[in-house]
């Protein structure tokens, strides 16, 4: 009877062993679903106003208004093998008033003077964080009335022993440009009566494609400064120009502007970020830009976030940046008529230009008010070009979690 | 043919100065490197101010942003 007894609790005593080693490991890793992790609104309002209009030849208003309205979602996930996935999610709405795109119609009649663009985008990524290694994929589309384009890239990152990490990204955009031509250069037959519009439905399109390796080398130098390294290799190819840009020549007769059908940019930027004290960062960028167009150009920049307290900071920033002109830029009625190639596009021009504006951020580790609310960020910015172009610029990002 | 060895030796120079540079530096030595505003890429908010400037100007490019891609026609 003892012996059965024992042998009773000896079984209960392994049973319990047994059911004891299976309940659950909290240490043990568990792969998770994706799931939302993440949401971001981004708005912007944008207004500008200048004298040398590109439809113009050089001349006119670039007054311009643009609401730009992003929504970004993020899910995230572990799959059994401990790497991290994101799927990020992203559509943009634009709305923009144009006063030049009026004189497309040689009398300034054109009845479309605004416009809305729509640009989706899809990004997945993987990334195992044991090899300190990622791969992702992303699509991108945008549509407005005179443009498409459809945007693929693909990118690895690796990181090294000693807290670096190096990028590689491969980029192509594939791009229709619609034909629409100022009005003196469009058959008569195309035009309805009210002021030279053009209504057939059924304009032209010529391809533009881009082309872009993007290398990145980021490293943490010491517990307060770090830096990264950025190059792109841009190769474009197809259709440059845009057809309702008008170039009047030395003799008063205009055309649209004509420009080469490559160009090769090349790109180089460093970032420096140092956080000095408890409470100040430096945000510290510079690039240096060239390209087979004859056009080189500098950007320096500089942000201060200085954090008020932990989870509010203000930040002031000022950005300066200066280019020399395209070898195929004249002002209005500069270009000769023996030119092969000629515009009269401001933005290809010489000229320096200064960004400068403050932002703020708040970011309670319980959110904003206790909500899914996570972080607020308000930044205005006021920007005037040496061409005489000015501009300002609101942005607010909120992200809830 | 100077200006590119110029570029090409700049480039190399960077990237040797900061891997040379760099002391070693734990994980928890990182409270200020990880810090949201010490991130090296641009952020949210920048997003619509770095797709103007590239509109607006004839350089883009090396800043973490697009380089191809939209119109810009206004």
């Amino acid at each position: 009877m003892k012996k059965i007894c024992l042998t009773v609790v000896g079984m209960y005593c392994m049973l319990l062993h047994a059911f004891s080693q299976a309940t659950k490991d909290t240490t043990a890793f568990q792969p998770r679903k994706l799931k939302l992790e993440e949401v971001n609104l981004v708005s912007s309002y944008y207004t500008q106003n200048g004298d040398h209009s590109a439809i113009g030849g050089g001349i006119g208003s670039e007054k311009v208004t643009d609401l730009a309205n992003g929504l970004e979602l993020k899910w995230v996930g572990w799959d059994t093998h401990a790497r991290k996935n994101t799927l990020t999610v992203g559509m943009g709405i634009d709305h923009h008033t144009a006063a030049s795109q009026a004189y497309i119609s040689k009398t300034g009649a054109s009845r479309r003077t605004d416009g809305l663009r729509l640009y989706p985008s899809l990004d997945w990524s993987r990334e195992n964080e044991q090899k300190g290694t990622s791969f992702n994929l992303g699509a991108y589309y945008s549509n407005e009335f005179n443009y498409q384009s459809i945007g693929l890239n693909a990118g690895v990152t690796k990181k090294t022993k000693n807290n670096g990490e190096f990028g590689l990204k491969l980029s192509a955009y594939f791009d229709q440009v619609k034909l629409i031509y100022p009005s003196e250069f469009e058959p008569a037959s195309g035009y309805s009566g009210y002021g030279g519009e053009r209504e057939h439905p059924d304009y032209g399109s010529s391809p533009r494609q881009t082309y872009t390796a993007s290398f990145s080398f980021s490293q943490v130098i010491n517990t307060r400064l770090q830096a990264s390294l950025l190059l792109d290799v841009v190769q474009q190819n197809g259709y440059l120009g845009l057809p309702f840009h008008r170039v009047y020549f030395t003799d008063g007769t205009d055309a649209v502007e004509n420009l080469p059908s490559t160009r090769f940019k090349l790109p180089i930027g460093l970032r420096l970020n140092y956080f000095m004290g408890d409470r100040v960062i430096l945000r510290g960028y510079y690039r240096y830009y060239t390209d087979n167009w004859g056009l080189q150009a500098h950007t320096a920049s500089l942000e201060v976030p200085v954090k008020l307290t932990p989870f509010f900071s203000i930040s002031p920033f000022y950005r300066y940046y200066t280019q020399t002109a395209v070898k195929y830029f004249a002002p209005y009625e500069e270009h000769l008529t023996t030119d092969n190639y000629y515009t009269s596009n401001y933005a290809l021009s010489s000229f320096s230009s200064g960004f400068f504006g403050a932002g703020f951020r708040i970011a309670p580790p319980n959110g904003i008010f206790g909500t899914h609310l996570s972080a607020l960020e308000l930044r205005y910015g006021h920007y005037t070009q040496t061409t005489d172009l000015v501009s300002d610029v609101i942005s607010l990002h909120l992200q809830f979690k | 043919m100077k200006r590119k060895t110029l570029f090409l030796a700049t480039l190399v120079a960077s990237v040797t100065a900061m891997t040379l540079s760099c002391t070693s530096v734990k994980e928890y030595q990182k409270s200020r490197i990880n810090d949201s505003e010490m991130s090296l890429s641009s952020r949210k908010v920048e997003k619509n101010e770095l797709n103007f400037q590239s509109y607006r100007e004839g350089a883009s490019g090396a800043n973490g942003g697009k380089t191809g891609g939209g119109c810009g026609c206004n």
